[in-house]
């Protein structure tokens, strides 16, 4: 076995283990440490696919500045463990298989599209990993509009987080 | 050196998603629940990398890239309605939040 076939499963392991461990798991903060460890995890695996500043994004922006964000509001509001509650029937009988049931039509569909096996399957060579100039070339050219809405959309959202946590006068 | 079929990452990507609805209806907590929607972003992210990969285009990894950027958004003003909701309920549980329940 290769090393990128021990590195895929080794962060697929990681991934899903963290994913489990935030279903599971009571208290918030374990969540939250849960989530950074599965966010961690798929920047190893975009590194895998080639795609080097993508998973420097997902390291700084998602692992440090999001993820520091909800640790810093479960310490704010002293979130404890979480309250047992006697689930609703509805999600406990329907809710569960249906889920299932979505995740599994989902690999299946995901498993047999024409993408993944027509291209990914077949031996060819590794792609040239996606260049960071590439992808700035990409971004500033061809969505240049899209860049600049989603700054004022950051923008927007700044103000409103702004109004929505300030103390009522 | 053998490369990771771009397949077994898309069931990765499935199996991530799946277990983020999951979390999404079964947590009580809000906070956990913000967090599994996080966690359906990613394992959709995943899934473009995976497709970029595949057909040797850059446009999955801008898409990416506006995925990361408008979760950031929705974390900071999900967040700030999270401390709202604490501030006014005293609890985070969403079982709680039932003004609008019929």
């Amino acid at each position: 076995m290769s090393i990128p076939f021990f590195v895929f499963f080794a962060c697929a392991v990681l991934a899903i283990a963290g994913a489990l461990v935030l279903i599971v798991s009571r208290e918030p903060i374990h969540s939250a440490l849960a989530l950074v460890l599965v966010m961690i995890s798929l920047a190893i695996l975009y590194l895998l696919l080639g795609a080097p500043f993508i998973a420097a994004v997902q390291i700084i922006v998602y692992a440090g500045a999001i993820m520091v964000l909800f640790v810093f509001v479960i310490m704010l509001l002293n979130a404890g463990v979480e309250e047992r509650t006697n689930w609703s029937k509805l999600a406990k009988y329907a809710g569960l298989p249906l889920a299932l049931i979505l995740l599994l039509e989902t690999a299946h569909w995901l498993f047999h599209a024409p993408i993944g096996v027509a291209i990914a399957n077949g031996p060819g060579a590794p792609a040239p990993a996606a260049s960071t100039t590439q992808l700035s070339l990409e971004l500033f050219q061809q969505y240049l509009f899209p860049f600049e809405a989603t700054s004022i959309l950051i923008l927007i959202a700044i103000l409103g987080a702004l109004v929505l946590a300030r103390k009522e006068e | 050196m053998s490369v990771v079929p771009i397949s077994w990452y898309l069931v990765l990507s499935a199996i991530l998603f799946g277990l983020g609805v999951i979390a999404f209806v079964f947590k009580r907590n809000i906070i956990t629940i913000f967090m599994s929607i996080e966690l359906m972003l990613n394992a959709v992210n995943l899934a473009f990398v995976a497709f970029a990969r595949a057909r040797n285009q850059l446009d999955g990894l801008v898409f990416v890239f506006f995925v990361i950027v408008v979760a950031a958004a929705e974390a900071a003003v999900g967040l700030a309605i999270v401390i709202m909701l604490a501030r006014n309920r005293e609890s985070l549980n969403v079982e709680r939040i039932n003004l609008l329940k019929f």
